[in-house]
C-alpha cells in the first residue's frame, strides 16, 4: 500500500489506462448478449429464405408438407404447437394455482418449505426424463384405457366430438399435452408460490382479522395483488410448452397429416425439427430453419410479455 | 366462531356465511387436490426412473462404450463426451456471464442499454433450447464446413450458460453492499481492482451457485446438441469431430425397440437425473450458507 502511495503518479495513469480497458471488456461481454439474440434470429432467418422466397405465405397457410417434391406447408406444426401448448396450459394452470395456493395458505408450516423445495428440484429434471416416461408409461396408459373410452363417450358429441375421435395409437397431441402440463407444472408453481409469498403479510392479515376465509384472501387479496406477475409466471410456462422439444417428440407420433382429432398423431415444430434435421437435405434443412425461425419469433412474443408482466411486480415492490 | 357471528348477524346473512364456509372448504379440497395431482405424476416419474433404471446400474456403464443392439456394454463414450461438452460449454459461457453480469451491475445498471440487455438476457433465459442448436448450426457447423463438431455442441450449451451466470452475477453483486465499493474507492483502489478483489470476493458464492445451475440445466439437454454434436457411436475425444452425448443416446436407445438400448437408456436416465439434483442440491446449500454468513 505504502508503495503504491509513493509512486502515485506513474501507477494513476496505468490506472485510468486499466479501468477503461476493463470496462470496454465488460461493455463487449454485455453487447455479445444483445448480438447473440438477435445472431439467432438472423441467421435462422437467412439459412431459410430460400425457402421463404419460393412459398411466401404458402409457408404458413398449406398443409401440404411434402419435402421430397420440396413442398413446405408448415400449417400443421404450428397447429400442433399451438394445441399442444393451449392443452398443457388448461391442464396446468389451474393445477399450479392449486399447489401454489395449497404451500402458502393451506399445507402445515412444517410442510410448506421441503414440499417447495422438492417441486423446485423436480423443475430442474431434464425434459427428455418426461418424454422417456411418456413414451414407456403414460402411451400405453392412453392407448389402452383412456382413447376407447374418450373416443366412445366423447367422439359422438357434436362440435368438440372431432376433437375426440380416433383409433388407439397413443402419440397424439392430447398425449404431448399432457406430458408438457405435468413438466411446466413445477415450474409454474414455483413462480406462483414465490409470488405469491411476496405479498405484505399485513394485507392478508388485515383481511383475515376481518373474517375473510382463506380462499377469500387468497383469490381477493393475493390474487390480484400479484395478478401481473402470476399472469407473467403462466406466460414463462407458455413459452417452455412451446418450445419444448424432447417430451413432445417421443409421444407425439410425428405425423405431417392434418387431421383434427387430438387422439391422432400429429407434430409440433421443435418435434418435426428434431426428428427431420439430421437427416435433411439442402433445401430441406433451409425449410426447418425457417420453421425455427418461426418458432423464435412465436416464443420472444410470448417471453417478452411474460417478462413485462414480471417486472410490473417489481416494480411495485419498489426493485 | 362463525356460529356465534352468525348468531348476532341478521338472520338473512346465515346463507350468506353458510355460502363463503362452502366456497372455502371446496376451494380447500381442491387445491390439495391439485397438489396430490401435482406431486403424484411427479412422483410416479421418479419412480419409473427408478425402477427402470436403478436394475442395471452397474460399474460396466462406465468402463464400457455403448454396443450393437442385442450385446452387452455400457455408456462410456457418451458420459466423457457429456462431460467434456458441459466443461468447454461452461469454460466459453461464464466466464462471458460473469463479465456482462458485472458490467449490468457495475456501469449499466440504470442506463437504457442496461435495462435493454437484461430484458434481452431475461428473454435468452428462456428461449426454447432447439432454436439454439438451430442457431449454431446454421452460423458455425455450416461456415465451418458442415461437419458435426463436439465444439459446435459446446458452443450451443455455452449459450444456454451465458443467460443465467448473467442473471446470477449481476443479482449477486448487486446485494453487494454500496459502502464496500466506496470504502474500497476512496482508498484510492482503482474500479477494476475493486471489482475483482471486493466485489467477486464478496460475490462468489452467488456466482457459484449460478455456474452450478447453469451446469444442472445444460447436463440434460439434449435438442441443442442434435444437430451440432450430433452423436457418435464410437469413443472419440477429438473435439473437431462429431461425439457422443449421454441425452443423445437415450434419445436414440429408447425408442429404438431393442431391450438392451432401452436397458442403456433408462439407467442414462437416472445417472442424469441423480446429477442434475445433485448439482442442484449442492447449489442451494452453496447460497444458504452464504446468506447466512451475511446475517
Amino acid at each position: 500500500m505504502n508503495a503504491a502511495v509513493i509512486s502515485a503518479l506513474p501507477n494513476d495513469r496505468k490506472d485510468t489506462r486499466n479501468d477503461a480497458r476493463f470496462r470496454w471488456l465488460l461493455t463487449a461481454a454485455a453487447l455479445f448478449v444483445l448480438v447473440s439474440l438477435a445472431g439467432a434470429a438472423l441467421s435462422m432467418l437467412w439459412g431459410g429464405r430460400s425457402v421463404l422466397a419460393s412459398e411466401g405465405l404458402n409457408f404458413f397457410f398449406s398443409t401440404d408438407w411434402n419435402p421430397v417434391e420440396n413442398k413446405y406447408g408448415a400449417l400443421v406444426p404450428i397447429y400442433g404447437t399451438v394445441v399442444t401448448a393451449i392443452i398443457a396450459m388448461l391442464i396446468a394452470v389451474p393445477v399450479s394455482f392449486g399447489i401454489a395456493f395449497f404451500l402458502t395458505e393451506v399445507a402445515p408450516r412444517w410442510m410448506r418449505a421441503p414440499v417447495g423445495t422438492a417441486i423446485e428440484l423436480l423443475a430442474g429434471i431434464p425434459s427428455i426424463i418426461y418424454g422417456m416416461w411418456g413414451f414407456f408409461v403414460l402411451m400405453p396408459v392412453m392407448r389402452e384405457s383412456m382413447i376407447p373410452w374418450l373416443d366412445e363417450h366423447v367422439g359422438p358429441l357434436p362440435i368438440i366430438g372431432a376433437l375426440f375421435r380416433g383409433p388407439p395409437i397413443g402419440a397424439g397431441m392430447l398425449t404431448s399435452g399432457i406430458v408438457l402440463s405435468i413438466m411446466v407444472i413445477p415450474f409454474i408453481a414455483s413462480v406462483m408460490r414465490e409470488v405469491f409469498m411476496t405479498v405484505p403479510a399485513r394485507l392478508k392479515e388485515s383481511a383475515y382479522a376481518l373474517g375473510a376465509t382463506k380462499w377469500e384472501v387468497s383469490w381477493d387479496i393475493v390474487l390480484p395483488y400479484t395478478r401481473s406477475a402470476v399472469i407473467g409466471g403462466v406466460f414463462l410456462g407458455l413459452g417452455r410448452a412451446l418450445g419444448e422439444t424432447m417430451a413432445v417428440a417421443f409421444v407425439i407420433g410425428n405425423s405431417v397429416n392434418f387431421t383434427t382429432s387430438l387422439l391422432e398423431p400429429s407434430t409440433t415444430i421443435a418435434a418435426l425439427i428434431a426428428n427431420d434435421f439430421g437427416e435433411a437435405t439442402e433445401e430441406y434443412r433451409a425449410a426447418l430453419l425457417l420453421l425455427g425461425f418461426v418458432l423464435f419469433i412465436v416464443t420472444f412474443i410470448v417471453l417478452a410479455l411474460a417478462r413485462l408482466m414480471l417486472n410490473k411486480l417489481a416494480r411495485k415492490e419498489g426493485n | 366462531m362463525s356460529a356465534t357471528i352468525a348468531s348476532v348477524a341478521p338472520r338473512n346473512n346465515t346463507g350468506l356465511y353458510r355460502r363463503r364456509r362452502i366456497t372455502n372448504a371446496v376451494a380447500i379440497v381442491l387445491a390439495c387436490a391439485a397438489a396430490l395431482f401435482g406431486l403424484a405424476f411427479l412422483g410416479w416419474i421418479l419412480w419409473t426412473l427408478l425402477a427402470k433404471g436403478l436394475a442395471h446400474l452397474n460399474l460396466a456403464l462406465l468402463t464400457q462404450d455403448q454396443p450393437p443392439p442385442l450385446e452387452a456394454g455400457g455408456l462410456r463414450n457418451a458420459i466423457v463426451g457429456s462431460l467434456m461438452m458441459c466443461g468447454m460449454g461452461v469454460l466459453v459461457g461464464a466466464p462471458l456471464g460473469i463479465a456482462a453480469g458485472t458490467w449490468l451491475a457495475e456501469y449499466g445498471h440504470r442506463s437504457k442499454l442496461g435495462t435493454t440487455v437484461r430484458f434481452v438476457n431475461d428473454i435468452l433465459l428462456s428461449a426454447p433450447s432447439i432454436v439454439l442448436g438451430l442457431f449454431v448450426y446454421a452460423a458455425f457447423i455450416m461456415q465451418t464446413g458442415g461437419n458435426f463438431s463436439a465444439f459446435g455442441g459446446a458452443l450451443a450449451l455455452a449459450f444456454i450458460v451465458l443467460p443465467v451466470v448473467v442473471r446470477t452475477t449481476d443479482e449477486m453483486l448487486r446485494l453487494v453492499p454500496v459502502q464496500m465499493r466506496e470504502a474500497a474507492l476512496s482508498l484510492g483502489v482503482p474500479q477494476w481492482k475493486v471489482t475483482m478483489q471486493v466485489l467477486y470476493r464478496s460475490a462468489l458464492p452467488g456466482i457459484i451457485t449460478g455456474i452450478l445451475l447453469a451446469i444442472a440445466r445444460i447436463s440434460g439437454e439434449t435438442a441443442p446438441l442434435l444437430f451440432t454434436a450430433f452423436g457418435n457411436e464410437f469413443f472419440s475425444l477429438d473435439p473437431s469431430s462429431a461425439m457422443s452425448a449421454l441425452p443423445l443416446v437415450m434419445y436414440k436407445f429408447a425408442g429404438s425397440g431393442y431391450e438392451n438400448w432401452e436397458q442403456l437408456a433408462w439407467s442414462g436416465a437416472l445417472l442424469v437425473t441423480l446429477f442434475v439434483l445433485a448439482i442442484s442440491l449442492i447449489a442451494r446449500t452453496v447460497l444458504l450458507r452464504n446468506k447466512i454468513a451475511n446475517d
